[in-house]
This record gives C-alpha cells, structure tokens and sequence, in this order.
C-alpha cells in the first residue's frame, strides 16, 4: 500500500522541514519527502490526497488526556475517546492511571495494551502511578509496569504530598528512564478549593484554590529534579508564578518541563460568575495576568508542550451544586483549534511550525516516544491541518462520549481535517 | 407598572438600585399590614410555596412561612431529614418534584454557592435564594437595608461598619452589595484571616483595627462568629477575637449616640457584643427580625408577579 | 400615558368640578354625622378625588371627614396578569361605628372595589361602606353598585376611558374616551 501526500507544506520539526513537497508514504511507514516533484507521480501509488493549502504534520500527541478505562466507561471508552482524539488531529494519546481501579500495577497496564490494541483507532500510550491507589503513600511495582509498556510516571489528579517518597520515586523511575508527571497541588493550601482564589472567590463565596497551591509544588519538583537528576514534567500550569519558577529553574539547567492547557489561556476566573460547572478545573482557570504569564511562557520556550487534560465526564454529574460537580473538560476535539485561534493568529506568541514541535517533537522526546517525526522509516502517523479554516464549535457532533465543554458554540480559526495512523486515514472532516 | 420584572430573587449583586428600593417601598406597605386586626391578604391565594431548606435554619424559614401565610399561600415545608437529598436523590432530581407538584414558590437554603441559580435556570417556579454557601443571603440584606431607611431616613452617604467573619459570610457579601448600590460608604473589619484583601476590590474599605472606625459609623453591623468551625484555623481564641473586636461596653461607649446596632442573629452574648449593648436603645436586633417578614412579604409578592427573564 | 389624539372629551374642568360638587352635596345629606365619616381613596386618582372632595364638603358642610388611603393591590386576585405596586394604607386606628366612603375615579368591573372592600374589613369593622366614583362606564362583572356617580357613561368594552387631574397627572382636569 503506498500513499502519496501533494503539495502540502510540511513541518516536521525533528528534521527542520518547513516547506512545500510530496510525502510518499509505503507500507505504513513514511518513505521520503519529494521537494521537487511538486505532484509528480512515481507510479504504483494506491491513493494520492492532495494537500494543497494544507500543513501536513508529524501526527499530533496529546500527552495529557483520560481515557477512563478501566472501569468510567459512562464518560468516555478507550474507542470513543481514541476516536475523539482522531477528530481532533491526534495520532497518539497518552493517558492518565486516575482509572477505577488506578493503573498502579503491570496487569492493569497490560489491560489497557490489550484493550487499546483491539478499540483504539489512535495510539496509546500508558502511564503507570507513582504510588499504590494514587494514595501519596507507597511506591507502585515500577519496574514492573515499565516493562509492561508504561511510558512516564504520574499520580495525576492527585499529587504526592510527601517529598521524601516523591523523591524516592524520582530515583527509582532513573532507572528506567521514566519521567515524572507531577499535577501540581499542595493540599493544605488548596483545602477544599474549587475556584482561582481572587476577586471572583471572594464574590461569588467559593472556596479558593490559591496560586501558591500549585506553585509550592513546582518549587518542590524544581528541587528534587535537580536533586535526583529525574526528568519531572509540570503538568496543566495555571499561574504567572509557576511559570516564573520553571523560567528560572530551566534557565539554570534543571531538568524540569511543563504544559499548559488551552482553557488556560482562553479563560479566566470571572468565567465561574454564572456557577456553570464546564467551568470548573483544577487547576483552576486564573486571572488575566495569569493567562498573560502562561502565553509568554510559551512564546519564550518556558512551556514546550501543549495538552488538553482531556476529563470527560457524564451530563448528570456535572449538572449538580458547583462545589460537588467533578473537576475537568473534554478537550481533544477543540485544543488544536483554540491553540492555533490563541496563539499563532490573535496573539501571535508563536508559528505553526512551533505549534507543531510542542505537539509532536518535544513530547516524543520527553516521553522517548518513536513518533513525532516525518524521517524516512517512521510510522507514518500525519496529521493534515487548516490553519484557518474558521469553524464553529458542536458539542452535538463530538466523537467523544462526553459533553462537558465551555467552548460550545465559540468560532475558532485552525482545525484538523484529516488524521492518518501508519499510513491509513482514520478521520477526514466531512 | 413596577421596576420590578424578575420572578426569582437570586441575588443582591444582580439588583439595580431602582429594584432594591421597589423592595423596600413594597416592604414599607407589607410592615402595616402586621398592625392590622387582620394580619393577613389574599395577594397570594391559591399560590403553594415550598420551603425548601436543605441547611437546616429555624429562624428564617419561620420567617418566611409567616411571610406566606399573611399573603395567604400554602406552605410545605421540606427539611433535610424530610427530603429524598439523604437517600442520594440529587438537587435537580428534588427540584423537578417540587415542579412537578406545582410549586409555584421554591424558598431554597442550600450550603453550596450557586445552588439557587442552579434551580432558577432550570425550573419555571419562582425560587427565593434564602442562603447559599457564602455567597448571598439577599432577603437578610434587604431587611437590614429597610431597618436603616426607617431608622435613618435613608441609605445614600452613610457610614456602615460590617464586623466579623466576612469570608464565609453571605450575609455580608448580601449587604455589601446592597449598601454600595444605595450610596452608602462600607468599611468591613475583622481579623485579617477572615476579611481578605480581595474584597477591597469590591469598592469597600478593609479595616483591621475597629477602634479607629467606630467613631464614624453611623450603623454597625455585627456577624456572628462560628467558633466551632472557626476558632483553630482563623484566628488564636475567643478571647482574643472579643479583645480586638468584639463591641465591648468600653467600646459602645466611642460610637455616635444615634449609631444603630445591628446583628442578624442569633447573637452571641459576651462574644461579637456585650449583653446589655444588645438590649440597648441603639440595638435594632428585634425590628431587624419584624422587617425581615415584611420584607420578605414583599419578596414573595413580588416574584409571585414577575415573570421568567429571557 | 396620554390619551390617544383621536379620544373624544367627555368631561372639561369645570365639569368635573360640578360632579364633584353633586357628589358632596349628596354625601352631606345623607351622612349627617360628617365627623364620623372617612373618604378613603383608592390610589392613585381615587385619592386625590377623595382629598377634593373633604374640601367641599368641609366648606358646604362646615365639618371636615377624615381621609383615607387604601391599598387594593395586595388584595386583588389576578396578581400573575398585572403587578401593581403596592402602597402604604392610611387609614383611622378604629374603625368601629365609621362610614367610610370609597373613592375611585373609574367605575368599571367592580373588582378593584371588592379588593379595596377586603382591604377594609382587614383593618376594621366599619359602620357602613359606601362608594363615591368619577365616572360609571358600565359592565359589572360583580353584584356591586355605587352610591354617588360623577357621570354615566356607556362604553363598549373595546374603549378606553382616561382621566387626567391637576396633581397626580401633572394635566388639566379632563376625561377622555378613546374609540378603539
């Protein structure tokens, strides 16, 4: 089976390829690019797409997404959520262990290899916890789930309170190469907080979630990342402090990384006025200087990666008081387009080829994943992307099996428009 | 007719000063009819109002369910132990049951922040938010507002103090609303734990030290301090919090002689006020609770005749 | 609201006046003990009849009666069609052994007097009850009939009839009658 992509531009950023050419895709795997064919036809070539006008992409990876499996199939199944992110522009997923029962142990991650293998239309990629129940308390068999296929260690959802037994993990998961995901959440300072602890709070009587809560913890994971010499990558950051500390810290050479999530910086805290529960995330959703923070971190290279958090979760249970409504949004169906409306059209902080890197090649690094790539041999996982096609957000049409979006309705600028997975077209908008 | 058009009270934040002074003219005509011989009126016949408290509070649903029977509507009263809330049954799962029995009034005390708009946007019965979490508490502010017009004259250019717990309370965030909307000046005071800065931005002063304020105020307004919950984390003891802000006799005796005393109950003696200041000429503790029926008369006939925005 | 320009003018300021004065003159005779009587008016134009009327009768009658205020609005029974604001009642602390006399400037159905009555009983048990009204357009839809009418005027029930007074209205006296 081979394939033939025409004259699209391509941005493989492994590679420095930023231009016009042909990608000849055989057998799953990509072959070569043609920079001077420009549509010319070798010959044999079972299906050619034309790419005019297009950005044809290493197929993106959504490093931070809930797939929910095992055991939360009301809000989301490995085959709908894989097919959301396919919607979404997304070739692979790596997906969190907050799982009913969490993905603490080899044969859950064996579970979710197999059950992914049979469902998913995407990649997949696990996580196992940092420790036993997301508890904060003893180590998970780590040697074990990383031979059963686990790609980074996370709690997330949770956060290892204890230093000492965080940074015991960190030295353990050396071993192996396993980075650490961290969501950043000091308990005590956090309480029981729902909201950016602010003006809004204070109106609206919600408990606050401060921004030291989280920047406590990114002090702390600064300090045991240069202790232990462990990869930690700061997941989902949220405000202008945090941002200032992974500055600072990578400046000095720490190896320390963050993400940030595109509610993050389409919204703030003054959006939680009318108590609708699609606004509540924890982290929480902070105030303009924050989101002004967060979009100069990426634009100097602070925050290399970008995510959804993708949190599906069931109309009913959304649908109560705000402070018992679950934390989290869906979010793989509208991140590339709220990214590329944000940050390459309205604010400019960055290009698409950059918009690519942080979607392709730096997680394939972080994660030591063989994707993110157009080199010759690769997967051929490509995404094919309108950047400005203008389209209107419909929560109706989601793949995935939840609703729970702020963004119904909004028009965006950018989209995905067509998802290929080893050479084969998974999704193409209709 | 009216300035008035809603038919749910939500709260004080979402009022102009035209429809918080329609509540208090409304209440002015609801206050006479307690001097009658007979203190009741049909306004409301054949109406059904549900008093749905799902954190208990006695002394305003007795409030209330007074207000509804002087306008002569039917009452149900639904507590905690009495509703399905204690077998899993979620808010909306309740409230389409009241709906479903014709409710045409839902009161709602709940302990989350938002609960009433949750039902107002989701039910076509007029829903009275009488609590939620520490957001509002609007009915408790108007009547605080309503025992100073009567006293005072009027509520533009006053000096009003709020001293206490201000972070978990609605019943300040209520007034604080409803006091600027009206042109008063609001000066809230407290330990800094439980008066945070943010609330400056709101277009108040914040002040730590009620010696220097008390001079000014022309109506001090007292909250009550739960010390079961707070004592630990808030502020040292008791005892301290009585040494700096509690309005001693000492005290009382810095304030103008015509600054009104205020507290929305119930008081703890000897804690955020003296005994016998309570009881004092000054003190409006008593006509707080007789306009709170007036007002809430008001509030009621009110709803009972707007109708859904939008 | 003003009238609409195509009204006719059923009544000018000096007729009103006449009526006003009728209706004085037959309240006197039939009310000897003038101190034992209250004009209460039904807001907001029976009130300002009302007070016009104390003033006649306190010059033809050389006593003046007491007056009164009412507040129907929390005693009417279609509180979901209109919402009225209501008002401050004024009324004598003891009604016992009193005539009061309601005053309204138009008298149409007859339900705002059934609420202006229920208002009444709810503050006392006057003596007796009468009614003193402007005009009389017709069409009762309760068994109640005034005891002093300024004029009788048949509408049809497509008409609007619109008082204006000096004071409340901020107009010249005057009633109109607008065809539909």
């Amino acid at each position: 089976m081979r394939t033939l992509l025409t004259n699209g531009h391509v941005i493989d950023p492994a590679n420095g390829v930023n231009r016009v050419a042909d990608l000849h895709i055989a057998d799953g795997k990509i072959e070569r690019l043609d920079f001077e064919g420009s549509g010319r036809r070798v010959g044999g070539d079972d299906e050619i797409i034309d790419a005019t006008g297009l950005l044809v992409c290493p197929g993106l990876i959504d490093m931070h997404v809930h797939l929910r499996e095992p055991g939360q199939s009301a809000k989301e199944t490995i085959a709908t959520g894989t097919r959301a992110a396919a919607a979404g522009g997304f070739t692979s997923v790596v997906c969190m262990p907050n799982t009913a029962p969490p993905a603490d142990n080899a044969s859950t991650i064996a579970w979710i290899k197999e059950r992914a293998a049979r469902e998913a239309v995407v990649n997949v990629f696990p996580t196992g916890a940092i420790t036993k129940g997301l508890a904060g308390e003893e180590l998970t068999p780590i040697g074990a789930m990383y031979h059963a296929g686990i790609v980074a260690l996370t709690d997330d959802g949770h956060c290892v309170q204890n230093h000492e037994v965080m940074r015991r993990a960190l030295e353990y998961a050396r071993m192996f190469g396993l980075p650490a995901l961290d969501h950043c959440q000091d308990y005590n300072l956090v309480g029981k907080g729902v909201m950016h602890e602010g003006y809004w709070s204070a109106v609206l009587g919600l408990p606050g979630w401060p921004s030291a809560g989280e920047e406590a913890i990114v002090m702390r994971d600064i300090l045991l990342a240069e202790l232990c010499q462990t990869p930690i990558h700061c997941q989902h950051l949220s405000s202008a402090g945090s941002v200032r500390l992974v500055r600072e810290a990578r400046a000095r050479g720490v190896p320390i990384t963050a993400e940030v999530c595109p509610h993050h910086i389409a919204l703030t805290d003054e959006s939680l006025r009318g108590f609708d529960t699609n606004f509540k995330m924890n982290p929480p959703l902070r105030a303009e200087r924050d989101v002004e923070a967060l979009i100069a971190g990426v634009a100097d290279g602070t925050i290399t990666i970008l995510c959804s958090d993708h949190a599906p979760h069931c109309d009913y249970e959304k649908e109560v008081e705000f402070d018992c409504a679950p934390f989290g949004i869906v979010g793989l169906e509208t991140e590339l387009g709220l990214f590329l409306d944000i940050l390459v059209h309205k604010k400019r902080a960055i290009d698409a080829a950059k918009l690519v890197e942080m979607f392709t090649l730096n997680p394939a690094r972080l994660l030591r994943l063989d994707r993110g790539t157009l080199s010759p041999g690769a997967p051929a996982d490509i995404t094919l992307i309108d950047a400005s096609l203008e389209w209107t957000v419909d929560k109706a049409a989601f793949a995935s099996q939840s609703r729970n979006t702020p963004f119904h309705g909004m028009t965006l600028r950018g989209r995905a428009v067509r998802t290929i997975v080893a050479g084969k077209t998974i999704w193409a908008l209709q | 007719m009216t300035t008035w058009k809603r038919k749910d009270l939500l709260s004080m934040q979402e009022l102009s000063a035209d429809e918080i002074t329609a509540v208090l003219d409304t209440s002015a005509a609801f206050k006479q009819v307690g001097s009658r011989q007979i203190k009741k009126v049909p306004a409301l016949r054949g109406k059904t109002l549900v008093n749905f408290f799902v954190e208990p509070s006695t002394r305003t649903r007795i409030s209330f369910e007074l207000a509804a029977f002087r306008l002569s509507a039917d009452v149900v009263n639904i507590s905690p132990t009495t509703s399905s809330l204690t077998k899993g049954e979620t808010l909306k799962d309740t409230a389409r049951n009241l709906q479903a029995l014709h409710a045409d009034i839902i009161v709602l005390r709940h302990q989350s922040a938002g609960a009433a708009q949750f039902l107002a946007e989701r039910l076509q019965s007029s829903i009275v938010n009488a609590g939620d979490g520490a957001h509002e508490h609007p009915t408790q502010a108007l009547l605080d507002v309503f025992t100073i017009r009567e006293r005072k004259g009027r509520i533009a250019g006053l000096h009003i103090v709020i001293i206490g717990d201000i972070l978990f309370s609605r019943v300040a965030r209520s007034n604080i609303w409803a006091l600027l909307k009206l042109g008063a000046r609001v000066t809230l005071a407290g330990p800094s734990t439980l008066v945070p800065r943010a609330f400056a931005e709101m277009g108040v002063a914040v002040s730590h030290s009620i010696d220097d304020i008390l001079p000014a105020a022309d109506v001090v307004n007292l909250l009550r301090i739960q010390h079961e919950r707070q004592q630990k984390q808030f502020f040292p003891s008791l005892g301290e919090y009585v040494h700096l802000f509690g309005l001693t006799r000492k005290r009382a005796e810095i304030l103008k002689p015509d600054c009104l005393i205020m507290h929305p109950g119930p008081i703890n003696r000897g804690i955020e006020i003296d005994s016998e200041i309570a009881d004092s000429p000054r003190s409006v503790i008593l006509d707080q609770v007789t306009n709170g029926l007036a007002v809430r008369m008001a509030v009621l006939y009110l709803c009972a005749g707007g109708k859904k925005l939008g | 609201m003003l009238p609409p320009s195509s009204s006719v003018l059923i009544l000018d300021g000096p007729a009103i006046e006449r009526a006003l004065r009728r209706i004085a003159h037959e309240i006197v005779e039939r009310n000897p003990a003038l101190q034992d009587l209250v004009l209460a008016g039904i807001p907001s134009r029976g009130v300002e009849i009302a007070r016009r009327l104390i003033s006649i009768i306190e010059q033809i009658g050389h006593a003046r009666p007491e007056f009164g205020r009412i507040d129907v609005s929390m005693h009417r029974d279609d509180i979901r069609e209109r919402l009225s604001p209501v008002e401050v009642s004024q009324l004598p602390l003891d009604l016992e052994g009193r005539t009061i006399i309601l005053v309204d400037d138009v008298f149409f159905t007859g339900r705002t007097c059934r609420a202006a009555m229920d208002a009444l009983m709810s503050f006392g048990r006057p003596r007796c009850v009468q009614l003193a009204v402007l005009v009389d357009r017709g069409h009762r839809e309760l068994p109640i009939r005034p005891d002093y009418v300024g004029k009788n005027l048949p509408t049809s029930l497509k008409e609007r009839v619109y008082v204006r007074l000096r004071g409340p209205d901020e107009a010249d006296d005057s009633v109109w009658l607008s065809k539909p």
